[in-house]
Parts: structure tokens; C-alpha cells; sequence
């Protein structure tokens, strides 16, 4: 069991296994789906509020999505914790910025990789938000209990993503898939 | 305690926040999907990771969320789907998955894991596109949000009402052929 906690990696099967069955307490124990882009939300407008606050109040979003330290909210510490659990157990823990596998392909410089990730970031935002849901809200969430506003939206995830990281990483020729034809 | 008393308990609920959090954290870190090139491995099709873990968690939580509805002890939360919302949102999204090379539960536990990439770019660009999505929230919720509804909410409605175990079932072991497939092609 010990041995099992410190391992850096889990068989897919089974981290995956564990998610679904933390999901069934998330609906049991407090009658909701687990999601991760609505703390977002929420700690965006806390910020937003910052600066001001009767603007962020009159906003209509925020009235649908209050930004306040809720359930949904305390996810996204939960969330970090958890990894930071995982990585300092398993003895991985280790800062990085411009991530490998960008770098073999498009070097160390890292104002390049800033402005993709934040790119990237705004992207994921708006986009989540747009759907109502992300990877975990739609993609394992909202799939899970057969929806098919999720199974739309996990298509999109999927189909930008690939058609994204195609056109940036180009097709792994005789890799994966691609060594299948 | 009964399930109500710590449904409507405000305390007991934050701490369970915190706690579904943290094992959710703990357990896409040990899955590997907070690595940004398993992300990518799986957008460029040649590591299933990312898929074997979000079909497990499926497969795992499609029984075990029935199991509890069957039981009265849990309700569905479903979105009534639209092309204008999910499938369009879930595109932008998209561009920004494949961009990033996380989403927005691994960016929360890749920053856990030390990458400074999910941290100040990731995280910040998802606060930043979150509140863009807030201004701009009236024009698309009244407008291309509500264009192509679709009458049906889950799948057994769209199969004309049946009973939900008829399309767990085949759900169920469908997943496994999927698995078992590309365990025999090594992906």
C-alpha cells in the first residue's frame, strides 16, 4: 500500500478507476458533478472585484457564477494540494518552466512558450466557460451520467486539440496511430 | 448523520471540497495526465493515457453514479444541449488544450507538481479567458448559445426514454473493447 502511495505513476486503469469512484462521493456526499473551470471563474472575479468591484457586482455572469469561496471554489486548492501531495511522496516534485517536450520542438526560449501558454490558458477559460464544463465536468462528469451536452463538448475538446497540436508537433509519423497505416 | 445533515452542513461541505480536491490532484498526478507531453502524446494520438483514464473514470462512475440514482440517493445534473454552446465551446476549448497542453483540473495539479508553465501562464491565461467569457456571457448566452437544440438530455432519452441500464451495459462494454483494443495495437 505504501509502496503503491509513493509510485510516481499509476497504471491509467487505475487512476482513472479512482476518479470515477470520487466522483460517485462528489454526487453522494454533496450532490454535485466535479468540475474544475468554474473556481476558475469565480477566483477571476474575486480578482476582477480587486479592482472594482461594482463593476464585477453588475455583471451578469457573476450573477449566475457569485465569486465567493464555495464548494466549487475549494476544488481548485484541493486540486493543487493534491498534486503537490503526489509529486513530494513520490519525490518528482521539480520546478519547470518551458516544458520538455515544447522545447524539443520549439526551443528554451521561454517568452515564446509565456505567450502560448497564456494563449492557451485564455483559451481554455473562455472556452470552458462557453460550454459550461471542461475536461472534468463534461469529459468524466457529465459523460458519466450519459449526457449528451458533454459527450458535444468532449467532442470539441478533442477535435481542436488534436487539430491543434497537429499542426504545432506535426503528424508522429510511425508512432501511435500513425504506425498503424 | 444522515446524507441531508451533511449535504446542507456548510462546514462539513468545504472541508469535503478540499478533500475531493486533493485526492482528485493526487490521483491525475499519479495518472500522469498533469505532464504536459502525455497531454500531447494523446492530442498526437500515440499515448492513450489521457483516454484510458478518462474512459476508466467513466466506466467506474457511469455504474457506480446508476447504481446510487437507482437507489433514490443521487439525481443527475445534466445540461440541456445545444450545438451554439457544447460543441462550440467545447472547440475553443480545444484550441486552448492543444495549445497549453493541459486543461483546467491538470493546470491546478501540474502547478501542485511545480510546473511554472501551468502557474503563470496556464493559470493566469485561465483567469484572464474566464472573465473575457464573463463580458462577453449576456450577447453569447441570448445569441449562438441557444442556436441547434438538441430535445434530449442523455442518451437513454434520445433512444426514446429506455430504461438507463440498457445503454450503461453496452456503454460498459463498449469501454472495454476500447481497451482491449488498444492494449493489443501496444498503444
Amino acid at each position: 500500500m505504501f509502496e503503491l502511495l509513493v509510485a510516481a505513476r499509476w497504471s491509467p486503469y487505475l487512476a482513472g478507476a479512482g476518479i470515477g469512484l470520487l466522483i460517485c462521493l462528489t454526487f453522494l456526499l454533496s450532490d454535485r458533478p466535479l468540475g474544475a473551470s468554474t473556481a476558475f471563474a469565480k477566483l477571476g472575479g474575486m480578482i476582477a472585484g480587486l479592482f472594482s468591484r461594482r463593476r464585477v457586482e453588475s455583471m451578469e455572469y457573476y450573477e449566475r457564477v457569485t465569486p465567493n469561496v464555495d464548494w466549487q471554489f475549494l476544488i481548485l486548492p484541493g486540486v493543487v494540494i493534491g498534486g503537490l501531495v503526489a509529486a513530494l511522496l513520490s519525490g518528482t516534485f521539480s520546478p519547470e518552466f518551458v516544458p520538455t517536450f515544447w522545447a524539443t520542438r520549439f526551443g528554451e526560449n521561454g517568452v515564446i512558450r509565456l505567450v502560448a501558454a497564456l494563449a492557451g490558458g485564455i483559451l481554455l477559460g473562455f472556452g470552458a466557460r462557453w460550454a459550461g464544463g471542461c475536461t472534468s465536468g463534461h469529459g468524466i462528469s457529465g459523460n458519466l451520467q450519459l449526457s449528451i451536452a458533454s459527450m458535444l463538448a468532449s467532442a470539441g475538446f478533442f477535435i481542436g486539440g488534436i487539430l491543434v497540436a497537429l499542426v504545432l508537433f506535426g503528424v508522429p509519423e510511425g508512432q501511435g496511430i500513425w504506425g498503424l497505416f | 448523520m444522515t446524507l441531508d445533515d451533511i449535504r446542507s452542513s456548510r462546514p462539513v461541505q468545504m472541508s469535503l471540497a478540499l478533500l475531493f480536491g486533493t485526492i482528485f490532484g493526487f490521483l491525475l498526478v499519479r495518472g500522469g495526465a498533469t505532464q504536459h507531453e502525455v497531454i500531447w502524446g494523446q492530442l498526437l494520438l500515440y499515448d492513450f493515457t489521457v483516454v484510458k483514464i478518462m474512459l476508466s473514470a467513466v466506466l467506474v462512475g457511469m455504474v457506480g453514479f446508476q447504481l446510487l440514482r437507482s437507489l433514490g440517493l443521487v439525481q443527475s445534473h445534466v445540461a440541456a444541449p445545444t450545438l451554439g454552446s457544447h460543441l462550440v465551446g467545447g472547440l475553443i476549448f480545444g484550441l486552448g488544450f492543444g495549445l497549453l497542453g493541459l486543461c483546467p483540473g491538470t493546470v491546478a495539479g501540474a502547478i501542485g507538481r511545480g510546473s511554472l508553465d501551468a502557474l503563470i501562464g496556464g493559470g493566469i491565461g485561465l483567469l484572464i479567458g474566464t472573465f473575457l467569457f464573463a463580458l462577453v456571457y449576456p450577447r453569447v448566452n441570448r445569441g449562438i448559445a441557444k442556436a441547434g437544440p438538441l430535445p434530449w438530455k442523455t442518451l437513454p432519452e434520445l433512444l426514446g426514454g429506455i430504461n438507463p441500464w440498457f445503454v450503461v451495459v453496452p456503454a460498459g462494454v463498449l469501454i472495454l473493447a476500447v481497451f482491449w483494443v488498444l492494449e493489443s495495437l501496444g498503444l
